[in-house]
């Protein structure tokens, strides 16, 4: 897989999830069987109309579409309407709601890092991510490491993303185990009086709504 | 249906382990927390992995564990740490070992 | 320490020791993206043939050596293979023949529809 991104402190690291160019081409020919195998359901599928390659392209297209920034806008929003970030930290599903966003089926819950909590979503079982709020995740996200020590080792994991939060500060680490999907939101660092929204959202990167990283000052 | 457990309650995880799909991580069991949050009521995961519509629902609490209920010491964490999760109804009984600080 | 307990599913890995993260943006890869793609439509009105819950349960039920060595996404195929039979969606005959067709096709040409 090719590597053109390193995103190591890039707080627009979202700009590059968006910067999409053309799809990933299948560089090399289907060689695992795996590979062969999706092509076989696929092709299954497609000629028995369970599916159309039509909708396989547009559920593809519309996945494209769902990147950090949406949560980007939603964290922006919160830093600078103090009545909308109440609602959203009362009622997540809501809150993105009043944006035009939605969650179904599932229940979105806004966490708030502050002076006294800093937390961090993990899925040790699985991969739950709020997936229409900041796409897919990151493969590190869905990765045995990261499932495995961010619950016992959170302050050694965040010191591998860069990130360091002081003793006195709870790291509260949320392990999505139910049906709640969990997205953080940061806090808004000094230096940003007065900005915009537009503004705002080029500084909060996925990472920091994850809580694998903060936003530092600009 | 009335939640057994309101904010605040000590409950202690279940160390059942049953033969199907379940949302009780292992390293939780047998655990004490403290009760965060109430979700409300849905349908049960260990129905709904076997194709069963999962009702009645059940109640899901968001529990705090501190780290070293968990780990020990043994981990990399600061002593104000603490885990959350999600965890059902039936996998919570009261904690009625009530000595100790809280 | 805990007594002896029953061996843990797979995916029950909370805790366990484990090396550095590998924080590589790997981008998802066109295959990547169909599974995605078809695991939702799957899922999801008008079909849904299946709930998260049940593709959750069927990659628990992967083998220790399967689940630690397969891909996030090969974890999937393995897993939208196995629902498709078992709502009798598709035979394992069936997906079989297909294979082996595939298969071939690739051996002969070196390519094929992408």
């Amino acid at each position: 897989m090719s590597h053109d991104h390193d995103e190591h402190d890039h707080a627009h690291d979202h700009d590059h999830a968006h910067d999409h160019g053309p799809f990933q081409p299948d560089i090399k020919e289907p060689s695992e069987d795996w590979e062969f195998l999706e092509i076989a359901l696929r092709e299954l599928m497609i000629e028995k109309e369970i599916l159309t390659a039509r909708e396989i392209q547009e559920k593809i297209e519309e996945w494209d579409g769902k990147c950090p920034e949406v949560g980007a806008r939603i964290v922006a929003k919160a830093w600078t309407d103090p009545a909308f970030k109440a609602r959203l930290l009362a009622d997540g599903n809501a809150g993105v709601g009043e944006l035009g966003l939605s969650v179904p089926g599932l229940k979105l819950v806004v966490l708030e890092n502050t002076e006294s909590v800093h937390n961090m979503i993990v899925c040790t079982l699985c991969s739950c991510y709020p997936r229409p709020i900041l796409g897919l995740p990151p493969l590190w996200y869905k990765s045995r490491e990261y499932r495995s020590r961010a619950v016992r080792e959170p302050r050694s994991v965040l010191a591998e993303f860069g990130t360091q939060i002081p003793d006195s500060v709870e790291v509260r680490v949320v392990d999505s185990t139910a049906d709640c999907r969990f997205l953080v939101l940061p806090q808004r660092p000094e230096g940003t009086d007065g900005w915009s929204e537009d503004q705002l959202v080029n500084i909060v990167s996925r990472d920091s709504m994850i809580g694998t990283a903060v936003v530092p000052a600009p | 249906m009335t939640a057994r457990y309101r904010i605040g309650d000590r409950v202690v995880v279940r160390t059942d382990t049953p033969a199907g799909h379940v949302r009780t991580p292992t390293y939780l069991k047998g655990k004490r927390g403290v009760i965060l949050r109430d979700f409300g009521a849905w349908p049960s995961p260990e129905k709904l992995a076997y194709g069963k519509p999962g009702w009645p629902k059940t109640t899901n609490y968001w529990v705090r564990f501190t780290m070293d209920e968990i780990w020990n010491g043994n981990g990399s964490y600061a002593s104000g740490d603490a885990i959350v999760a999600e965890i059902y109804e039936h996998w919570l009984e009261p904690d009625t070992a009530l000595e100790g600080t809280p | 320490m805990a007594t002896a307990q029953p061996t843990r599913k797979p995916h029950d890995i909370g805790g366990d020791p484990a090396g550095p993260i590998d924080r590589e943006e790997h981008q998802p890869t066109l295959v990547e993206r169909r599974i995605d793609a078809m695991m939702q439509l799957l899922r999801q009105e008008p079909r849904a043939f299946w709930v998260t819950d049940e593709n959750r349960r069927t990659i628990e039920s992967l083998t220790p050596e399967t689940y630690r060595d397969s891909s996030y996404y090969q974890k999937w195929c393995l897993a939208m293979r196995s629902l498709l039979v078992e709502k009798a969606v598709l035979t394992d005959a069936e997906i079989d023949a297909k294979l082996a067709e595939v298969k071939a096709r690739y051996a002969k040409s070196g390519g094929g529809a992408p």
